[in-house]
């Protein structure tokens, strides 16, 4: 059986009191683009760093492709990336930088440089110093400088942080098309819009601890469908959703009535509100954006989501 | 940026081959170009050059000054030979071990500093290969900057004094050319504590992952080890201290010559620089890469 890119299994690391990560278990398939979801200091940077074997785990294991970082470099093979923003000599020129880097990946990287500089367009700027460089460009040559080791596992920490837009969407088509290609990536983001752009599956972590883990539209249905209602009469309209079955979180918002429910309880309201004699002016499911599925699952005192709010094959945490 | 262009990767399913590795020799080279491209290397070879050449501008306009306050002053004026002599002496207070402590201080430090140490351990690199490496790089500038010392002092002593015979420390007149063969197993020698300062730099380099404060720690370290031999009442200590052993090459200029204090220098050092350079490799290999 062919080992998975990304194994993690009971994942804790503790700086004195403090849980930076706490039991987390993640896989990432071959040919996911997965998104690790969360807002800022929820320990996705620890994470990645006990991946890419930086930081040793308190408790829990990491295997890529089946082998353990913390053992040996060699879990590395094939295996690219960078976690926080990429960091480069700045003494030296972006070439040599790369030039450096080629010969510690070893095996035939020093061939790949030009092909690499080409793919982030760099090529003109590569006799430049990196100290000159900006932070774009410094984004662009961790791409390069990931590209060099030919990696069939991409491990991204925010790679457009702090790219303006025409570089947050270059990047997004890299990442996109090295995904098409067939590479595997693990992309580490508090960028909802990004996530949702290309990942397959998320894994949505809080306070250390994963609180989803599945596919972006099982999160969707698992949190349950919200309606908006609007009637000839509110006031009845609403003791009447009140009463019905599977119907349920009725509230008035911003003068209409919302309420959460499935299609089958839908459809027994309406007869329901005809019975009672509401005209039913409008009557329509809300969409549930990534943004409001991650505010649900990061936000408030609980760290554990809803029940009504997770798909119960998919959620780990 | 063009996605287009991008390097094909591995088939996604595929478990990648593990393949040729870079090892230390690699590290070793790159670690030595990396120099080339900092101030500070040039800081401490600019030093090692000018200080000889500044000794020998000094004695040809003030030579009647130097007469006998120490050991080969009084040769100054009559052999350029004795001039890296008296360089080793003068140096071993602060110049030589500011100078390797240069490079041995920084050289984990300023990945720190850098943010650099997270890039280059995520590639095919184990951090023992990394840590030898650059031990072996500290080390090769330590040696750099004490033969280019001595071999330009050799040079602008002889241009002003002449490459002349030189009286031994037993007052037996040693040949030029065997002077020149003794200054520079003189050289050799005084590497030996110049290895346990580095082995102490890399240690405060790897604790402190700060370049300055692992310079200055390296060269404090060494002024306070001079201090405790000054102190009334340590004077047992003085032969156990790192600062003696920067004088064990003067049993060289002895006849016969003298190596119980050469001896004793490797020792010595040994017992200051192996538990630092072990230290310095535990705390590298173990420490959590959070920040650089």
């Amino acid at each position: 059986m062919t080992p998975v890119p990304i194994e993690v299994r009971g994942l804790v690391k503790c700086y004195g009191d403090l849980i930076a990560v706490d039991h987390v278990d993640l896989t990432v398939e071959a040919g996911d683009v997965y998104g690790y979801l969360g807002p800022n200091g929820a320990g996705k940077t620890t994470s990645l760093r006990m991946m890419l074997g930086l930081i040793r785990p308190t408790e829990g294991s990491v295997r890529l492709f089946g082998r353990d970082p913390q053992q040996t470099v060699e879990a590395l093979q094939g295996v690219a990336g960078f976690v926080e923003a990429p960091t480069f000599y700045p003494y030296m020129t972006g070439r040599r930088n790369l030039e450096l880097l080629a010969a510690y990946d070893g095996a035939d990287a020093g061939k790949r440089i030009d092909r690499s500089l080409e793919a982030v367009e760099l090529s003109r700027r590569a006799g430049d110093r990196v100290g000159g460089y900006s932070h774009g460009m410094r984004q662009r040559l961790g791409i390069a400088a990931a590209l060099l080791r030919d990696p069939s596992l991409l491990l991204l920490d925010e790679p457009a942080t702090g790219l303006d837009p025409a570089g947050m969407r270059d990047m997004r088509l890299l990442i996109r098309r090295l995904a098409d290609e067939g590479m595997t990536v693990l992309l580490s983001s508090h960028l909802l819009g990004e996530v949702e752009e290309l990942c397959n599956r998320v894994a949505i972590v809080r306070s250390g601890r994963i609180v989803y883990e599945g596919t972006i539209a099982a999160l969707a249905r698992g949190a349950g469908t919200m309606y908006r209602l609007a009637t000839s009469d509110d006031a009845v309209a609403r003791r009447v959703c009140d009463a019905q079955a599977g119907v349920g979180e009725v509230r008035t918002e911003h003068g209409k009535l919302t309420f959460s429910s499935n299609e089958a309880s839908v459809g027994a309201l309406s007869r329901a509100l005809i019975e009672a004699g509401v005209l039913i002016h409008e009557m329509a499911p809300m969409t549930v954006t990534l943004e409001d599925l991650f505010f649900s699952l990061t936000e408030g005192d609980d760290p554990q989501p809803e029940p009504s709010s997770r798909e119960p094959a998919e959620v780990v945490g | 940026m063009s996605a287009a262009t991008a390097t094909p990767p591995v088939g996604a399913a595929s478990v990648p081959a593990v393949r040729r590795r870079p090892g230390i020799a690699t590290v070793y080279r790159w670690e030595l170009t990396k120099l080339r491209y900092q101030k500070r290397t040039y800081l401490g070879l600019g030093a090692s050059v000018l200080v000889p050449i500044i000794f020998a501008v000094a004695i040809h306009f003030h030579h009647d000054r130097h007469r006998g306050d120490f050991a080969f002053s009084a040769y100054l004026s009559r052999s350029g030979l004795a001039m890296p002599l008296v360089i080793l002496l003068f140096g071993a207070v602060w110049m030589f071990p500011l100078i390797t402590a240069l490079v041995a201080g920084d050289i984990f430090a300023s990945e720190d500093h850098n943010g650099t140490l997270k890039t280059v351990l995520t590639r095919s690199l184990e951090r023992h290969e990394l840590f030898v490496g650059k031990a072996l790089v500290a080390s090769t500038y330590g040696i750099v900057a004490i033969l280019l010392d001595g071999t330009v002092a050799v040079i602008a002593g002889s241009i002003q004094s002449g490459f002349n015979s030189l009286q031994s420390l037993s007052g037996t007149i040693v040949s030029a050319p065997k002077a020149l063969e003794l200054v520079y197993v003189s050289l050799l020698v005084y590497l030996i504590p110049i290895a346990a300062i580095v082995c102490i730099g890399l240690l405060l380099s790897a604790l402190t992952r700060n370049s300055a404060a692992a310079v200055v720690g390296t060269l404090m370290i060494s002024l306070l080890i001079q201090l405790i031999g000054i102190l009334p009442g340590l004077q047992g200590a003085q032969p156990y201290l790192l600062s003696t052993q920067f004088n064990a090459w003067q049993g060289l200029l002895r006849t016969p010559i003298d190596w119980s204090p050469i001896i004793r220098a490797a020792w010595v050092c040994a017992l200051y620089g192996l538990p630092s350079l072990i230290a310095a490799f535990l705390v590298f290999l173990r420490r959590d890469v959070a920040g650089g």
